[in-house]
């Protein structure tokens, strides 16, 4: 078998595992440690896609930032002993199952869509795409760069004034 | 050399999980957990076809768009949520159903 495709196979375990305890397990924390394993399977794919800086920058954003904050979060809304992601539930049994029915059928909706379609894959290279990406956020993407920015300010002035405490 | 359509599985399924996880939680971070992975889903999805489209950029440099936008979506989330604990004493989302105390 193809070295990369046993590399696949084994990022992709790791990466739907995670998803399946963020998903499915009964406490918040072991959600919030299993989304780490996540990011860094969605990472490895990157790299596997010849991503470079995209993996990078998940690397630095999304570990090290959002995991971080998120961890933060769960740790000081919520006792450890018991911070339960469960549902007190109206119906215990269906409303889970309507839900699970419901991502069914909208994944087999997809998944007949992608393959009734006809792609034409060209030639794959690998290569590195810093300067690509430079160049195209500089002239291409300016406009969007630029609103991005000030999306991040906007996002930073907002955190911090519902953050602070209120002064009488 | 892997297929695309291997990668396009790999991200649905993150996507269904996170739509899973948005849909049958309470508390308001485990939502918050939901809709991380299916921006990461996006991400994976948009990098994918522009590897197989003979190593465009485009794809990467939308990306690079959603990984800040998530980023500064949790951020003002997380403000919020932690100010709704400060008040209600809870995340659960049946607490916080009031529009006044």
């Amino acid at each position: 078998m193809d070295i990369s495709l046993a590399i696949f196979f084994v990022i992709s375990a790791v990466t739907l595992v995670a998803c399946g305890i963020v998903a499915f397990s009964k406490n918040m924390i072991y959600s919030a440690f299993a989304l780490l394993g996540v990011f860094a399977g969605v990472l490895g794919l990157y790299i596997l896609l010849s991503a470079d800086f995209v993996a990078i920058v998940q690397l630095v954003i999304y570990i090290g930032g959002i995991l971080v904050l998120i961890l933060f979060a769960v740790m000081l809304t919520t006792r450890i002993d018991m911070a339960s992601g469960e549902r007190r539930l109206v119906n215990k049994a269906m409303e889970p199952l309507a839900a699970f029915f419901g991502i069914a059928i909208l994944g087999a909706l997809i998944w007949k869509s992608f393959f009734s379609t006809h792609w034409t894959v060209s030639r794959v290279f690998y290569g590195p795409t810093t300067a690509a990406i430079g160049e195209k956020l500089l002239n291409e993407y300016l406009l969007p760069f630029e609103i991005i920015s000030l999306l991040l300010i906007l996002g930073l002035v907002g955190a911090m004034v519902l953050g602070r405490r209120e002064v009488k | 050399m892997i297929p695309l359509e291997y990668f396009i599985a790999v991200g649905l399924i993150i996507f269904l999980l996170g739509l899973y996880t948005c849909l049958t939680r309470t508390n308001a971070i485990g939502i918050l957990m939901g809709i991380e992975l299916v921006l990461n889903a996006a991400g994976l999805n948009f990098v994918a076809f522009s590897h197989y489209n003979g190593n465009k950029i485009e794809g990467h440099v939308m990306t690079l768009f959603i990984i800040v936008l998530a980023a500064a979506e949790a951020v003002v989330a997380l403000a919020l949520l932690l100010a709704i604990y400060r008040r209600f004493k809870g995340i659960e989302t049946e607490v916080v159903a009031t529009l006044k105390e």
